[in-house]
């Protein structure tokens, strides 16, 4: 079975919702459609206060090359355009909706499929960009940009991603198996947009051979190979996931083009297929509701900019004991403060957990057991890169590598010590680029 | 319901169950069998060696603590690995207060003088093993026989080949020197009782097979190549292997965390370095075992092995930096 070459953990899969079909949540009371839901620039909004949309209208246009433009999910009314907590940790710019509870699309959205073949490369780009993809694994870079490489770079090898390595999560495996037809037509539009001999590649991980032998039956006949993959932390991490199907290391500074690669969600695929083929904007998806003080866990289809709070009361609440909401996965994941916070395009779960027994451990000293050593899949020496970050020394850092470090977090996952090492890599990467700022400044 | 309080933390949000305590209890367990084998074979005295070296190396890491003003740390687990360790490491008839001494050498001045755990640079038990060894060369000799009732003393396997020669071991047995039926400090004697131990830390990988295998290896083969040149003027390499403190020293004190390196290079060598080091001292040194010297030599080397790794990462972001 393939795999990635250095390090990885086997963390408790605790994949609870693997066999729970996905249920479509009823619309919500109130939308909170935030502004910032891509990697780079917000969206401008361009709606007023008092107007009335229709179900994927547009209400935030893409500013500038590395952004994406925002619809709204449902047909409404515009409550308020104002800063509202957002599930990334910060504040951004929220277009508030009242749904009408009519559903209306706009016209010419949402069309009767039509046959992509028949589009130009362009016209396939311009629907993309305008139905405002972005990769729905987590990082959200908008799809239009990471499909046009620049022109010196030869694709070679297109990958989809289904591994979802992260604990809990099941959202790109039931998606799998209950939609393998849109995401091989998907996978062969990228595939389309390319030149030359181009290999694509479905990668999942060997703990779904169900949505491996759905995906099969439909990607065999269009010659897409479907790569069993170990069950391994963090398979589904970009580099790991290049270097365990074409054998490539892609290198510190380098990006997945570089080594001739694209690499694009189960969930991307799906938006892009619905974008392209029926003018759909990307306005809803798939999302994992999980975690042990969760009522029923879930898989649900849910519009972007339902609020946590209902998500949590559709799932018949979460106990007393609850003191950590997690978006995304227990390994890169990020824990609210509100649960006012709104589902994005790139929030793949929502995990309702009881951690204080890991509150309480704390950090100790390093006893250099070497075992973040050994887990690190970037083949860093994660305790040097902490020490160093806890010094404070941004120069000696940068020289240990810090750059490569994909933030997997499996080396504060390993530690016997439970040092928050990751934490503190991170820590010294975002103090590093504000000092750099303020140099250039 | 009451307004919710969410925690704000940092990712990961699960953790490996693994702790300091989950490592040291595992060694405590692995070394469990030793312990029992000698109490078995050196009887009541064995059993209070053991027991006042762990219960005096628990209390000093205490008052240490208090002293040194941090947490509590005495029942983390590794003032009992030490105290198991150095029991393991000393003749079953030591006078008590020599072993007390012997747990304040290895807690208060290995361990915390040079910052506590993580920071000691040599293996406490071995340091302190060392520093009786020089400072009470007699009583840390006199070995008794297993099962001995009228507490006869008796010399080492390895103390007869140095004063005596390979002459006076005709008696030797292969067999009973693997049971451990020979005269010899607490847990060194009986490789049948450290090898289930060794398994054990093997397969929960709390260590790796590269420090041990490197280490008895390499004693085997230096061993081995000076008894293939002259088999009447040395001992062969399965008399090394059984005798002295080589399997206990190689599974369960060259492989400590604290005082090993981190990369897999630095343990080869590491190991090699042990293994070349306890061959000269047994061969022609002053002293009939040298495991305990050969691995504080060695711990002496470690952070110039693990400043290599680093000083390459360096050198290949910046290659104005040389290597090393």
């Amino acid at each position: 079975m393939k795999t990635f070459k250095t390090g990885g953990i086997h963390p408790p899969e605790q994949k609870l919702t693997s066999g729970k079909t996905v249920e479509v949540m009823p619309h919500p009371q109130e939308l909170a459609v935030p502004m910032s839901q891509h990697l780079g620039k917000p969206a401008k909004p361009v709606v007023k206060v008092g107007d009335e949309v229709k179900k994927g209208q547009l209400v935030g246009a893409a500013d500038g090359f590395i952004s994406a433009n925002v619809h709204a999910p449902t047909s409404g009314k515009i409550k308020a355009v104002k800063q509202h907590p957002h599930p990334g940790g910060q504040y951004s710019m929220t277009v508030f909706i009242t749904p009408d509870g009519k559903d209306e699309w706009l016209e010419g959205l949402n069309t009767p499929e039509c046959d992509w073949k028949k589009l130009s490369k362009e016209e396939i780009l311009k629907r993309i960009t305008d139905a405002g993809v972005v990769g729905m694994g987590g990082a959200g870079f908008p799809s239009g940009v990471k499909l046009s490489p620049p022109r010196d770079k030869t694709i070679d090898t297109i990958i989809l991603n289904g591994a979802e390595c992260e604990p809990f999560l099941t959202a790109d495996h039931r998606v799998m198996i209950e939609e393998p037809e849109a995401i091989v037509k998907g996978l062969e539009i990228i595939t389309s947009l390319f030149q030359g001999q181009v290999s694509a590649y479905i990668g999942i991980e060997s703990n779904k051979p169900d949505a491996a032998a759905a995906l099969k039956k439909h990607a065999d006949s269009k010659g897409i190979g479907i790569v069993v993959l170990e069950t391994k932390y963090p398979q589904g991490a970009e580099k790991q996931l290049i270097n365990a199907i074409t054998g490539r290391t892609v290198n510190e500074g380098e990006l997945p083009f570089d080594k001739g690669c694209l690499v694009h969600n189960i969930a991307t695929a799906i938006a892009i297929y619905e974008a392209v083929c029926k003018n759909k904007p990307l306005i809803e998806r798939v999302v994992t509701i999980s975690g042990m003080e969760i009522h029923t866990a879930k898989n649900i289809r849910i519009l972007v900019g339902t609020k946590f709070s209902e998500i949590a009361a559709f799932c018949g609440s979460m106990t007393e004991k609850t003191n950590q909401v997690i978006t995304g996965g227990p390994m890169m994941g990020k824990a609210q403060f509100s649960l006012d916070v709104p589902v994005t395009k790139t929030t793949s779960g929502i995990l309702f957990i009881n951690n204080r027994g890991l509150e309480k451990s704390g950090e100790k000293t390093c006893i250099r057991c070497s075992r973040c050593i050994s887990a690190c899949p970037q083949n860093l020496q994660p305790w040097l890169l902490a020490n160093t970050a806890q010094l404070r020394d941004f120069d000696t850092i940068e020289l240990y590598g810090m750059a490569n470090c994909t933030e997997c977090g499996s080396c504060s996952y390993v530690c016997p010590s439970k040092r928050e090492l990751v934490h503190w890599i991170k820590y010294a990467k975002t103090l590093a680029s504000k000092r750099k700022q303020r140099q250039s400044a | 319901m009451e307004p919710l309080k969410l925690k704000v933390s940092y990712a990961p949000f699960v953790r490996s169950k693994d702790s300091i305590e989950s490592v040291m209890y595992n060694v405590a367990v692995a070394l469990l069998p030793a312990t029992l084998v000698s109490i078995y074979f050196f009887g009541w005295r064995a059993l209070l060696v053991t027991g006042v070296s762990i219960v005096s190396s628990i209390c000093f890491e205490w008052a240490i603590d208090k002293i040194r003003k941090k947490p509590t740390a005495c029942l983390d687990g590794s003032a009992l690995v030490t105290g198991q360790l150095l029991a393991l490491n000393l003749p079953s008839g030591l006078p008590l207060w020599m072993v007390i001494m012997g747990a304040f050498v290895a807690i208060v001045i290995a361990k915390h003088l040079f910052g506590g755990l993580g920071f000691n640079i040599f293996n406490p038990a071995l340091v302190a093993r060392v520093f009786l060894l020089i400072s009470f060369p007699a009583a840390m000799t006199e070995w008794y026989a297993p099962f001995s009732v009228d507490m006869q003393t008796a010399a080492s396997p390895l103390g007869i080949l140095k004063t005596d020669g390979l002459q006076a071991l005709a008696g030797f047995n292969t067999l009973d020197a693997f049971y451990g039926i020979r005269p010899g400090s607490l847990g060194e004697t009986s490789i049948l009782a450290l090898l289930p131990g060794a398994a054990w830390l093997l397969y929960k990988k709390y260590i790796t097979w590269h420090i041990p295998f490197v280490f008895i290896g390499t004693t085997m083969l230096f061993t081995g190549i000076f008894y293939l040149i002259d088999p009447l003027g040395y001992a062969s390499p399965l008399f090394h292997l059984l005798t002295g403190g080589l399997v206990l020293g190689a599974f369960f004190m060259a492989t400590d965390m604290v005082t090993s390196p981190l990369s897999l290079r630095g343990q080869i060598i590491f190991g090699i370095g042990c293994g070349v080091l306890t061959a000269i001292i047994r061969l022609w040194g002053g002293y009939p075992e040298g495991v305990s010297f050969a691995i504080l030599i060695m711990n002496a080397l470690v952070p110039l092995l693990d400043r290599w790794d680093v000083s390459e990462i360096k050198a290949k972001k910046q290659p104005s930096i040389k290597a090393a």
